[in-house]
């Protein structure tokens, strides 16, 4: 059984979030060979609320996902954080991996995962002060990892592994959580530990933007939604967002 | 035994143990990268793929060390990058282009050998010949080592990143095209070392066995690397003194040495062991 750790979560660190943290992308264009995946996107998406990214196989999403991430250069398009280019701002993002993307055999512990997320800060050769230890402990703690921290990676459940990375990301001291598809393999209780996980990290002042194919569990887990099919078909509220209408707009077949 | 001490006594034998300990340091370490990138077949078919570029070296220059290694080092690159190529261009997967494009150019460089009359050469490509090392060759695996080891721990961090995790590490802002290159050149770079020692047929064992052992035995990147390299090194030394009482070839005798460690961590690893699993 997963515990919920959201109660005690805190992201201390003297970082401010004005109502002007915002993500806005300009008529993004993207993709991997001679057709787009992606055409003309625009949305806008603020710090402090969790997106999904919904749509069918193909639609876009992890061709948005790794734009956002810096993974893929757009054709066309701006992608903007408060204003500046988000490739200037790299260190604002963390990107959690599918779980079926992941060696989970690498000789790896806990701990040295969530150091990982110090990297951008500390460098190739610095060593990790006192302060990067602490920020490390802190991520551990806040996902209730401390028992856990010695243990080689493959040795836990889906929840806690998904946690390690989300620990990564608040090492990282990222604003912005690109998450693949993270619900995938999750049982019932897991998932709704990891919801609350993800609504407690975005009501600290992160954005949390992930791809998802789970229509039914969207509303509870999510508060925006943006509906993807090569075009944007919808972006908002999740309510109103996920109408029949924009729905078989989306998924109808061709 | 008094045999045996005498040749220990001649500098051609305390050559080859040095150049065992070497060889065999340098590709235990190097094959951390190997088995953490998962990409051991690959590695494989390199290393036959650089006979060619040995054979042609051997063509244009003649019989010189250097030329040697820079052949194998072209070769390794044009069959490397060529199967990238042609699976990007058209419709088959890596490997496939991989096999195609090495067993083809394994043959082509065994032909040109044969033509070149280098007939009793070809059986010290194939299953190597410690013995015929030189002093420069000595040097140059020494070298080899060195650049290895001295390069692999000053980009540790984030080498094992990039290893673990490749699309979060370029994310954050490690360069992994330039690593991906990097490690690729450093293999061809140990594989021409390995090549004199074990042959192309056997060098994969000498790349992947080290760190496939230290694999079972712990839950640390950083032990993969030096760890490996021990054994690497030590399992090299030992096979020398087995070979020659036993009569047995010195390449392929470390080969089996290694084998033989790698079986033992597979049965009795207190963590990760045959017997390990069956009694819990």
């Amino acid at each position: 059984m997963v515990k919920e750790h959201h109660d005690h979560i805190c992201w201390g660190g003297g970082h401010h979030h004005p109502t002007h943290h915002h993500l806005i992308l300009q008529g993004v264009t993207a993709g991997y060979g001679a057709e787009p995946a992606l055409e003309n996107i625009s949305f806008e998406a603020e710090c402090s609320s969790t997106l999904a990214l919904i749509g069918p196989n193909g639609a876009g999403k992890s061709t948005l996902l790794n734009a956002l991430a810096g993974l893929l250069t757009p054709w066309s398009g701006e992608i903007l954080w408060n204003g500046a280019p988000l490739a200037e701002h790299r260190h604002e993002i963390a990107y959690l991996p599918q779980r079926s993307e992941v060696n989970w055999q690498f000789p790896i512990t806990v701990r040295q995962l969530v150091e990982m997320g110090r990297y951008p800060a500390v460098g190739i050769w610095k060593a990790m002060c006192r302060h990067d230890r602490e920020i490390v402990d802190k991520a551990i703690c806040t996902l209730g990892l401390e028992d856990l921290q010695n243990r080689q990676i493959g040795a836990l459940s889906g929840g806690q592994q998904q946690r390690c990375f989300l620990a990564r990301a608040l090492a990282q001291e990222a604003h912005i959580l690109l998450l693949d598809e993270p619900f995938t393999g999750l049982d019932v209780p897991g998932t709704k530990a990891l919801a609350s996980l993800l609504r407690s990290l975005s009501a600290e002042g992160r954005l949390v933007i992930a791809s998802h194919h789970d229509m039914a569990t969207t509303a509870q887990i999510f508060d925006r939604a943006l509906l993807l099919r090569r075009r944007l078909i919808a972006a908002g509220p999740v309510a109103e967002v996920l109408t029949t209408d924009n729905l078989n707009q989306t998924f109808k077949r061709v | 035994m008094n045999e045996f001490l005498q040749f220990l006594s001649e500098p051609l034998a305390q050559r080859s143990l040095w150049a065992c300990g070497v060889i065999g340091f340098s590709n235990g370490f190097v094959s951390a990268l190997v088995v953490l990138r998962r990409s051991s077949l690959q590695i494989g078919t390199l290393s036959c793929a650089l006979l060619p570029g040995i054979a042609l070296a051997i063509l244009v220059f003649g019989l010189f060390q250097l030329s040697i290694l820079l052949g194998a080092v072209l070769a390794g690159l044009m069959v490397g990058l060529g199967s990238l190529f042609v699976s990007r261009t058209s419709r088959m997967d890596h490997d496939t282009a991989l096999s195609v494009l090495h067993t083809t150019a394994f043959a082509l460089g065994y032909i040109i050998l044969i033509g070149l009359g280098l007939q009793q050469k070809v059986d010290d490509w194939l299953f190597g010949n410690i013995m015929s090392m030189g002093d420069a060759d000595l040097w140059i695996a020494y070298a080899i080592g060195a650049v290895a080891v001295l390069s692999i721990t000053a980009l540790q961090r984030p080498l094992l990143i990039f290893l673990f995790d490749p699309r979060s590490a370029a994310t954050m802002g490690i360069p992994t095209r330039a690593l991906n290159y990097g490690i690729f050149s450093l293999i061809i770079l140990v594989l021409v070392s390995s090549l004199q020692a074990v042959g192309a047929f056997l060098t994969l064992g000498l790349l992947v066995a080290p760190a496939a052992t230290m694999y079972l035995l712990t839950d640390r990147a950083t032990l993969l690397f030096w760890g490996g390299g021990l054994i690497g090194g030590l399992g090299a030394i030992g096979a020398f003194f087995l070979s020659y009482p036993l009569g047995w070839h010195l390449g392929a005798t470390i080969i089996v040495v290694l084998g033989g460690v790698f079986l033992l961590a597979y049965v009795f690893s207190p963590r990760y062991g045959l017997l390990r699993r069956r009694g819990k």
